[in-house]
């Protein structure tokens, strides 16, 4: 008898490690972090694309009710895509768009601008990445719609969709 | 294009044999025969001939670069050197397992002419079990892996092979992996038949025990290429990184070393049956559970292949049913004799080796739960965790030093009982000699130095005991051999982790920088242009304070199918320490990442382990 | 006797190929000790250490900056869980929920030597 129980166990054991594997199979094994509503971005300063000049973001943000910061780089591919978008964005709306240039040379990051259009009121510079990881970015484009509190209300991976803009249009309604 | 054909129709036929095999087998069985009917020596050579020239279809198509074939495409370009077209045949998932089926067939096929003393019913069942597996990896390649899909239109061109894959030491890494790793599955279907027939005695053991010396020494080997092809290749300068699919051929080695110690007292002292077999069962188990984390896509991996969630569903589905006909098996012929009964003395060689299981496993399920509990807690509790080198070292290293104490003393001990006194007082101030002096040479270190002392002691005493062991020669020299390796091996790995240098830089063409007592030059670049890749190569001068330089020279390959930047180390290995270099582009600038390190008795780590296997390679040529 | 002496002159060999070779040493030990416990978002097999990518990279110079504003180690893991969540950090928590993580093959351990006491001393 206790060669039985010992077998029943033996037996279900496997089968609960059998399910939990089955219903691992579906989970995708890339890791994407969890996305934490409502949280508050961290103050940081940069310097300005154009000017030069030193910007904090506080003051860029405390000015307007919504704010997206667009983190693109003239190197990334899928930056380009998007961009025909932010430039729509930004003429059918007077949505506040900030560029953070990520990892970039000024150079090229003109020469994007001057061929695809310049949809972002500040450009914002991310030389050596430091700034993407205090918004909890990891890689580009990203993109982050922020309130005049820099809380994040909502963000995107991966180039911006038609179907983004129009919820990020839906919102600063 | 008609190689493709070959190779599935031939597939195709193994896969008809392979049942009729299985049908056939059971068949004979039941008559009661004398001798094994000539006609099964036929059909598993048979079996083995399709695979045999299903395989030589796809070298083939790899070599014409027949790009109708899908997985010629998907894996090779024509620009491709000849000798990693073809190794590039099992570079990828459906040509690997076409090398599952020829380890698996091959074995099977030698296994019925080398145990021609054994019970005919029991080399039946053997069939039969094997069968069920071959069967099952047929089916597998057929229904979901097949290696002879058409492409049409046939593109001009494939989309080519990792260059990081190009590499001669990870094109044999697989079949001689695969001949340890496939080669258990013999073992287990030998297990599983000894257990239906009783058979599991002295005679058996010291029949299976060639079997298992096989299968440990392909697999030491084949994990020891994969861990020199990740140093010399992969330029971080480090040779295992606890990951899974690392771990995953960890784990039936670790199974397999504690079944070749089992199977020694079961042949001399008829005891540890269950041990036996449940290690017999488990080492292949593990085998199987391997093949479903790496190829599944369950785990997260720079290593793993091309991940399909159905493949995954298939490996197991498999799995468990090979686990369920094990525990059926078990449950059903699991002998009433209680050998168990016999007693175990303390202080004798078989309990020793039970200590040594217990140790063994213990280690095996740090590598099995560390490596799966992400998955179980991703599945219950949706939080995802990582689980790497920190939880591996820190569950693993403290109970090392006491592993290799017992190692030390294990191997002395006579079989049933032995006596107290064999604990001399001798041994215990050589141990604490060792301890002392492992103690002085890490005291300059800031590191754990309480833990990396006792390991230091413990595997010096080990060294030591091994080498006074071989000059003796009475004593089992492969095992002096082995143990002697595998302190060897703890030493190298914790001098070399305690007394490494690294130097980490940005640095432009013609700068010099100083880093503890030496000038690290940074003179020129060289481009050339090569078969498949742009090869850029620096040229650095280390200078040392004693004005002995060394020219290193790190590369960069920017190949162009498909467009990947690789950096190859450059790696001066002598006795003593290796000297490494990598270098990496900075994007966009001329300046690049130099990363130089000094790293002590590396070249011992790989001569260990080789020692390890070489005693398991003259036990297995060792006459009765 | 004997065998104590060539035991020694062999101590002395092995003290003295040890010679040449100083204590384990980095040109920026933390940071490589902090980046090889992390995990690099973009290439996920590898360890920020290890990964090229433009995110390990960035990592390696955050970490620096917030080793010079002089943040603990364990500041600087617990800043990037806060960012990325646990997932980052290669050495997980010893908290409830991977207690089993920590305790399993100890428990197992145990229990396999209570197995052995019972075949070696009773019976």
């Amino acid at each position: 008898m206790k060669k039985n129980i010992f077998y029943l166990i033996l037996l279900l054991f496997f089968t609960f490690i059998f399910t939990v594997f089955y219903i691992g199979l579906d989970k995708p094994n890339f890791y994407t972090p969890k996305e934490v509503k409502n949280k508050s971005l961290e103050e940081f300063t940069s310097t300005e694309l154009f000017s030069n000049e030193q910007f904090n973001s506080n003051d860029i943000i405390e000015n307007n009710k919504f704010t997206l910061v667009n983190i693109w780089a003239s190197w990334c591919v899928p930056c380009r895509l998007e961009h025909s978008l932010l430039m729509d964005l930004s003429e059918k709306t007077n949505l506040n768009i900030v560029g953070l240039n990520y990892k970039d040379k000024k150079n090229n990051a003109i020469k994007l601008l001057n061929e695809l259009g310049n949809p972002f009121s500040k450009i914002l510079t991310d030389p050596d990445g430091i700034i993407s990881i205090s918004l909890g970015a990891y890689g580009v484009p990203e993109t982050f719609l922020l309130n005049n509190k820099s809380k994040v209300i909502r963000k995107y991976i991966g180039p911006l969709t038609k179907d983004n803009i129009l919820e990020i249009i839906k919102i600063i309604q | 294009m008609i190689s493709s054909h070959i190779g599935y129709y031939s597939l195709l036929l193994g896969f008809v044999i392979s049942i009729s095999l299985l049908v056939y087998s059971i068949f004979c069985f039941k008559k009661n025969n004398q001798n094994i009917n000539q006609n099964i020596f036929s059909f598993l050579f048979l079996q083995f001939f399709t695979v045999v020239i299903s395989f030589i279809s796809l070298v083939y198509s790899f070599i014409i670069s027949d790009f109708s074939n899908v997985t010629v495409y998907n894996n090779s370009h024509s620009t491709k050197p000849i000798f990693y077209k073809i190794t590039g045949t099992w570079g990828n998932h459906e040509g690997s397992l076409l090398l599952w089926l020829l380890v698996l067939t091959l074995f099977i096929f030698l296994f019925i002419i080398f145990s021609k003393k054994q019970p005919t019913k029991y080399r039946l069942l053997s069939i039969f079990f094997q069968q069920i597996i071959i069967s099952g990896f047929f089916l597998f390649l057929l229904l979901t892996s097949n290696p002879f899909n058409f492409l049409f239109p046939v593109p001009n061109e494939g989309l080519g092979l990792n260059p990081i894959l190009q590499d001669p030491a990870l094109a044999i890494h697989p079949p001689i992996l695969y001949l340890g790793y496939v080669g258990s599955s013999i073992i287990f279907s030998a297990s599983l038949a000894s257990l239906v027939q009783n058979n599991i005695n002295k005679e058996w053991a010291i029949h299976i025990k060639k079997w298992i010396q096989a299968a440990w020494f392909f697999l030491t080997i084949g994990i020891l290429l994969g861990s020199i092809w990740a140093y010399y290749e992969l330029g971080w300068g480090g040779f295992w990184f606890w990951d899974p699919v690392e771990n995953v051929s960890l784990m039936p080695w670790l199974c397999l070393t504690a079944l070749l110690h089992t199977v020694i007292v079961l042949e001399k002292r008829n005891l540890l049956k269950s041990w036996t077999l449940i290690l017999s069962i488990a080492t292949f188990t593990f085998s199987m559970i391997g093949t479903f984390l790496v190829r599944s896509g369950i785990l997260n991996s720079v290593h793993t292949f091309a991940n399909d969630p159905e493949r995954g569903m298939f490996i197991l589905l498999f799995l468990f049913s090979l686990i369920i006909l094990s525990i059926i098996l078990f449950f059903i012929y699991q002998s009433k004799e209680n050998s168990s009964q016999k007693k175990f003395f303390l202080v004798s060689k078989e309990t020793s080796i039970l200590i040594n299981n217990w140790f063994m496993m213990y280690f095996l399920s740090v590598v099995l739960i560390g490596t799966t509990y992400p998955i179980f807690l991703e599945v219950i509790v949706n939080e995802k965790i990582s689980v790497g080198p920190p939880f591996f070292n820190k569950l693993l290293i403290p109970f090392l030093g006491l592993f290799l104490i017992f190692m030390a003393i294990g191997p002395k001990l006579n079989w049933i009982k032995d006596n107290y006194k064999k604990i001399k007082y001798s041994r215990i101030v050589y141990f604490i000699i060792c301890l002392l002096i492992s103690f002085y040479l890490i005291k300059k270190t800031s590191s754990e130095i309480l833990f990396t002392s006792i390991l230091g002691g413990a595997s010096l005493y080990l060294l030591f005991a091994t080498i006074k062991e071989f000059l003796n020669k009475k004593y089992n020299t492969p095992q002096a051999i082995s143990h002697f390796g595998f302190s060897l091996f703890i030493l190298s790995i914790l001098f070399n982790s305690l007394f490494s240098n690294e130097f980490s830089a940005n640095m432009k063409i013609g700068q010099e920088l100083i880093y503890e007592k030496e000038q690290i030059k940074f003179l020129k670049i060289k481009t050339f242009d090569k078969e498949n890749y742009k090869s850029v190569i620096a040229n650095f001068e280390i200078t040392d304070e004693k004005n002995n330089v060394i020219s290193l020279y790190p590369e960069i390959r920017i190949y162009n199918q498909p467009k990947i930047l690789t950096s190859e180390a450059d790696i001066i290995s002598t006795a003593f320490f290796d000297k490494f270099i990598v270098i990496n582009l900075l994007k966009g600038e001329e300046i690049f990442n130099v990363r130089y390190q000094t790293k002590p008795f590396m070249i011992w780590i790989w001569i260990s382990v080789c020692l390890i296997s070489i005693g398991g390679m003259l036990s297995l040529f060792k006459r009765h | 006797m004997m065998r104590i002496i060539k035991f020694i002159l062999l101590i002395f060999i092995i003290i003295l190929s040890f010679q040449e070779i100083s204590s384990a040493n980095s040109s920026s030990p933390l940071i490589d000790k902090i980046s090889k416990n992390l995990r690099c978002l973009i290439c996920q097999g590898q360890s920020v250490y290890d990964s090229q990518s433009d995110f390990a990279l960035s990592m390696k110079t955050l970490i620096n900056k917030k080793l010079e504003e002089g943040k603990s180690e364990k500041q600087i893991y617990d800043y990037l869980k806060n960012q990325y969540g646990e997932w980052i950090v290669y050495d997980p928590e010893f908290d409830k929920k991977n207690l089993l993580l920590w305790t399993f093959p100890l428990i197992l351990f145990i229990f396999g030597g209570l197995l052995i006491y019972r075949k070696v001393f009773i019976n």
